[in-house]
C-alpha cells in the first residue's frame, strides 16, 4: 500500500532523522522524498510504501504523531489514492 | 510522484477551506418488511436495518482515517414509510408513530446521524396508508431524534396535488406547535418536495426511491469554502475565468467523492449509487455559499445579481462535477438553508435577503426555500400557499423544489432560533400579511404542464 506522509513545520534540526527513523521502526519503506523551505516553513513530502498486513495508516499516523507534538509539527499520513484521484484524470 | 503543491493544495482545502465529504448515505429497501401487523413489521424494520448499516460508521471512520478527509455524517434513507403503512391491517396514527420510534431506536443502534424516508409521495393522489403518514408526521418527528420525513405533492408530470398541498401546510405549523419548546425543531426534520429525487443522500429528505434496489450507497460532497477560496484568486476577472474556476474546483471536490463512495462501496459490499455534487454550507465561517455569491462581486447575498450569480454557480459546479463521477445524481448543485449559513443569515438579519429573493433563487438553485424561519403566527393556509409557490416553480421548471420551513412558536420578525450544530442559527424572516386561503380552500389537483412552446 502506498501513503504520502506530509511534514509542515518551523524548520528545525532533525525532522528528516526523526521522522525516518520512526517510518524505519514501523517497517514502512521510503520511496520517494521531496523538502522544500516555503514562506519560512519546513515542508517535506514523502510517498512511503507498506505491507497492509504489518502495519496500517492508522499505526503509521499514531507513530508520528508523538513526533508531531515534541517537534510542534503538523504531519498528515494519507492513503496515496486521495491526491491521485483528486488531481489526475 | 504527485506534484507536492497539489498534495499540498489538498491538505488546506481540508485543514482550511472546510473541504468534507458530506454524508455518506446508506440506502435500504424495506419493502421485504412489509405485512399485516404492526410488531412483527417492526421487529422485521429493526432487524434489516441494524444488520444491513451495522459496519456503515465503522466504515466511514476508517476511510476518514486512512485518507485523512472528514466525513461528516453517516445516514440511512429507507424506502417510503408509507409502503408498510399501506399494507398493515388497519392502519393509525399510533402504528404509525410506532413505526417512527423503531426507526430512531435502529438509527441509534448503528450510531448513524439521520434517518430519512418517513415519506409519502402523494403527487396525484393518496392510499389510504399515506393519508394516515402525513396525518402522523407531527407526532413522529416529536417522539423521535433522528427520523426525518419528506412529502412530495407535486411533480412535472402528475401536476401539484393541491389537497395535500393544503394538509402539508397545516402539518408544518402542527410540527412547530406539538416542539414549541424546542422553537418548532421538528420542522427541521420535514421536507416537502416538487418532483423529488429518488437517490438524494441530504437530509431531511432522503429516501430510497422505488426504482432503487435492495441496499446502495451514496455519497453527498461539499465544499463551499474550498470554492470561494479559489474564486478570491480570481477577483476582477470576467464571468469566463469566474465559471471556469468553480468547475475546476467542482471537479476537484468530485473526484474526492467518487474515490470515497468507492471504498465505501467496497468495503460494505453493497453497490455505489451516485455521487450528490452539491455545494452544502455550514454554519462554520468559511463554509457558506452566500459567501461565494458575494465574492463575485455583490455588497451582500440577496442584493440584486444574487440569481444570476447563484445561476453561474450552479450549473459550473455540474459541469465541472459530472466528469468527475461515473454515477452523478440526488440533488446536485448548490444549497441556499439560510439558518445553516453563516452568509445568509447575515444577510436575512440586515434585510438584505428575504423570502421573495429566496424564492426567485430557488429557480437556478438546487433545491428551494430551506431552513427558513417564519413568525410562529403565520396561518397555515400562508405556508400552503409558500409551498404551492415553490411547487409551481419546480413543475414548471422541470427540477426538484423543497419548502422546509419553520413557523418558530411565539416568536416574530426579528427574533432569533437556535438550532445547534448542522442546522445553525435562524432569524426570524417576514411573511407577506395578506391571506391566501380561499384560494388554498379550493382543493383539487393543478393539472400537469404543457411542455413545450416554452416562454
Amino acid at each position: 500500500m502506498k501513503a504520502i506522509v506530509t511534514v509542515v513545520g518551523k524548520d528545525k534540526k532533525g525532522i528528516i532523522a526523526k521522522v525516518s527513523t520512526a517510518l524505519y521502526e514501523c517497517g514502512v519503506n521510503i520511496v520517494d522524498i521531496s523538502q522544500t523551505i516555503m514562506q519560512d516553513m519546513f515542508t517535506m513530502i514523502m510517498m512511503v510504501e507498506f505491507g497492509a498486513e504489518n502495519v496500517s495508516v492508522q499505526d503509521i499516523t499514531n507513530r508520528l504523531s508523538e513526533i508531531e507534538q515534541e517537534m510542534g509539527l503538523k504531519i498528515h499520513v494519507q492513503r496515496e489514492e486521495i491526491f491521485s484521484s483528486m488531481h489526475r484524470i | 510522484m504527485i506534484n507536492p503543491f497539489e498534495i499540498l493544495e489538498t491538505i488546506n482545502m481540508i485543514d482550511h477551506e472546510n473541504l468534507d465529504i458530506r454524508t455518506i448515505t446508506m440506502g435500504i429497501s424495506l419493502r421485504s418488511c412489509a405485512g399485516q401487523d404492526i410488531d412483527t413489521v417492526c421487529k422485521k424494520v429493526y432487524d434489516k436495518i441494524t444488520m444491513y448499516a451495522k459496519d456503515l460508521v465503522k466504515t466511514g471512520e476508517d476511510i476518514e482515517r486512512q485518507f485523512g478527509i472528514p466525513i461528516i455524517n453517516k445516514r440511512i434513507s429507507v424506502t417510503p414509510i408509507s409502503t408498510l403503512i399501506d399494507a398493515l391491517d388497519e392502519p393509525t396514527v399510533e402504528k404509525c408513530v410506532q413505526l417512527a420510534k423503531t426507526l430512531d431506536k435502529a438509527a441509534k443502534a448503528v450510531g448513524v446521524n439521520f434517518l430519512g424516508g418517513y415519506t409519502a409521495l402523494v403527487h396525484k393522489g393518496y392510499t389510504k396508508g399515506e393519508r394516515v403518514l402525513i396525518e402522523s408526521i407531527p407526532q413522529a418527528l416529536a417522539a423521535t431524534e433522528l427520523v426525518c420525513s419528506s412529502v412530495n405533492i407535486g411533480s412535472t408530470r402528475a401536476g401539484i396535488n393541491m389537497d395535500a398541498v393544503k394538509q402539508m401546510g397545516e402539518t408544518v405549523k402542527k410540527a412547530a406547535e406539538i416542539t414549541a419548546d424546542k422553537n418548532g425543531f421538528a420542522c427541521a426534520k420535514l421536507v416537502v418536495f416538487c418532483n423529488a429525487v429518488e437517490d438524494n443522500p441530504f437530509m431531511a429528505g432522503a429516501f430510497l426511491g422505488e426504482g432503487e434496489g435492495e441496499c446502495v450507497i451514496n455519497v453527498g460532497v461539499s465544499g463551499p469554502g474550498v470554492v470561494k477560496c479559489a474564486l478570491e484568486k480570481v477577483r476582477g476577472k470576467d464571468f469566463g475565468v469566474v465559471a471556469e474556476t468553480v468547475k475546476k474546483t467542482a471537479f476537484k471536490i468530485t473526484r474526492m467523492g467518487q474515490l470515497v463512495a468507492q471504498e465505501a462501496s467496497r468495503r460494505l459490499g453493497v453497490p455505489f449509487g451516485i455521487v450528490d455534487l452539491s455545494l452544502a454550507p455550514t454554519p462554520a465561517v468559511g463554509d457558506s455559499v452566500a459567501y461565494i455569491l458575494e465574492e463575485m462581486g455583490l455588497e451582500k447575498c440577496g442584493a440584486h445579481g444574487t440569481t444570476a450569480a447563484l445561476a453561474l454557480l450552479n450549473d459550473a459546479v455540474k459541469k465541472g462535477g459530472v466528469m468527475a463521477s461515473g454515477y452523478v445524481g440526488g440533488l446536485s448543485g448548490a444549497f441556499i438553508p439560510v439558518s445553516e449559513d453563516a452568509g445568509m443569515i447575515a444577510a436575512a438579519k440586515c434585510g438584505a435577503l428575504t423570502i421573495e429573493k429566496l424564492e426567485a433563487m430557488t429557480c437556478v438553485c438546487s433545491v428551494g426555500l430551506d431552513m427558513i424561519v417564519i413568525p410562529g403566527d403565520t396561518p397555515a393556509s400562508t405556508i400552503s400557499a409558500i409551498i404551492a409557490d415553490e411547487a409551481a416553480i419546480g413543475m414548471i421548471n422541470q427540477k426538484t423544489t423543497a419548502v422546509r420551513i419553520i413557523p418558530a412558536p411565539g416568536l416574530k420578525e426579528g427574533d432569533e432560533v437556535e438550532f445547534g450544530g448542522l442546522l445553525g442559527t435562524g432569524p426570524v424572516m417576514p411573511v407577506k400579511p395578506y391571506l391566501s386561503d380561499e384560494f388554498i380552500a379550493r382543493g383539487g389537483r393543478i393539472p400537469a404542464p404543457i411542455n413545450s412552446l416554452k416562454n
